[in-house]
C-alpha cells in the first residue's frame, strides 16, 4: 500500500519538481511579453503553449490526475469537461463572430 | 488521487472507510469539473466582449504585468505550501499540517490583498465595471476568481479550527484533501487568466 500511496499523493520531490517547473513554465510567457522579443503570433504562441503545459504540470504534480487514480475517473471525467468546454469557449466565439460580421454595415 | 493515505487512520473497517472518504473526495473532484465550465463560460464572455471598450481603456492601457507577476507567485507558492501540508498530513505530523495550511493562508490572503488593491485602483481612476462590456466581463471573470480565493482562505481558517478541536481523523483527513484540490484548482485557473487576460490582453 505504501508505494501506491506514494504514487497517488506525490512526495516532496514531486511537488517541488511542479514547482519549479511552474516557476520556469511562468517566467518565459512574462518575460517574452514584457521584452516584446518576438513578433505577435510567436508570442501569441509562446503563451498559450507554456500555459497548455503548467496546466499539465499542475494537474498531475499538485492534482495527481491520472489514469490510475480512482480507476481512471477523474481523467474520464476531466476530458468530459474538456469537451465541455470545447463546446462552450469555441461555441460562443464562433457565433459571436458571425453576428459580429453579419452585424457589419455596407 | 488521495485516497490510499486514508488507510492510515487505522480503522476497524478499512475498505469501508476507504470507500466512503475516496467516494467523498471523488465527489469533489466532479464539484470541481462543473465550476470549471462557470470558469470556462466567464472566459468565453471576456473572450467576446474584450474588444467591446466603448469609450473607456483598453486591456493594454489598464494592466501592469509586473504586478501580476507578483500575484501569480503568491498563488502558485501558496498552491506549493497546500502540498507540503498534505505530504505532513500523510506523515501524521499535525502540528506541521497546520503550519503549512497559515503559510498557505497568509500567500493566499496576500494575493486577495492585492487584487483587491488592482480593483480599487482601477475603481478610483473612473475604470469601473461601469464602464465598458470589456471592463463588466474583466471585474466579473477576475472577481469570480478572486471570490473562490476567498472562500478557500474561510475553508482554511475552518480547517484550522477543526485540527485544533479535532486532530487529524477519518472525517477532517477528507476535508483537508478536497480543500487542497480546490486550492490546486485555483491556480490552475489563475495560469488560464494570468495567460489569457493579462499576457494577450497587453499585446
Amino acid at each position: 500500500m505504501s508505494a501506491s500511496s506514494t504514487n497517488a499523493h506525490g512526495s516532496v520531490k514531486s511537488y517541488v519538481t511542479g514547482l519549479v517547473l511552474s516557476l520556469i513554465l511562468t517566467i518565459i510567457p512574462f518575460a517574452v511579453v514584457m521584452s516584446g522579443a518576438l513578433s505577435t503570433l510567436a508570442t501569441v504562441v509562446v503563451v498559450m503553449v507554456t500555459a497548455v503545459l503548467q496546466i499539465l504540470v499542475q494537474l498531475v504534480m499538485f492534482m495527481h490526475m491520472s489514469t490510475k487514480a480512482d480507476e481512471g475517473w477523474n481523467m474520464m471525467s476531466f476530458v468530459f469537461t474538456l469537451t465541455i468546454l470545447v463546446l462552450v469557449v469555441g461555441g460562443s466565439l464562433w457565433i459571436m463572430q458571425h453576428l459580429h460580421l453579419n452585424m457589419m454595415i455596407g | 488521487m488521495a485516497t490510499d493515505t486514508l488507510h492510515h487512520g487505522a480503522s476497524a473497517e478499512p475498505h469501508e472507510h476507504h470507500d466512503a472518504a475516496g467516494t467523498k473526495v471523488f465527489g469533489f473532484w466532479v464539484y470541481l469539473m462543473s465550476d470549471l465550465v462557470i470558469f470556462g463560460s466567464l472566459f468565453a464572455t471576456y473572450a467576446v466582449l474584450m474588444k467591446g471598450t466603448a469609450a473607456g481603456p483598453s486591456a493594454a492601457e489598464i494592466f501592469e504585468l509586473p504586478f501580476v507577476l507578483v500575484e501569480t507567485f503568491l498563488l502558485l507558492f501558496s498552491s506549493f505550501t497546500f502540498g507540503m501540508g498534505v505530504l505532513a498530513m500523510n506523515a501524521e505530523r499535525l502540528g506541521q499540517v497546520k503550519a503549512w495550511l497559515a503559510i498557505t493562508f497568509v500567500l493566499g490572503a496576500a494575493f486577495v490583498g492585492m487584487e483587491i488593491y488592482e480593483f480599487q485602483h482601477l475603481i478610483h481612476e473612473g475604470y469601473g465595471p461601469d464602464k465598458s462590456a470589456f471592463l463588466s466581463s474583466f471585474f466579473t471573470l477576475v472577481g469570480t476568481h478572486g471570490l473562490h480565493v476567498t472562500f478557500g482562505l474561510i475553508w482554511i481558517l475552518v480547517m484550522l479550527v477543526q485540527l485544533s478541536t479535532k486532530g487529524l481523523n477519518d472525517m477532517t483527513r477528507p476535508r483537508i484533501l478536497c480543500l487542497s484540490l480546490f486550492w490546486h484548482f485555483l491556480d490552475i485557473v489563475w495560469i488560464c487568466v494570468f495567460s489569457f487576460v493579462y499576457l494577450m490582453g497587453v499585446l
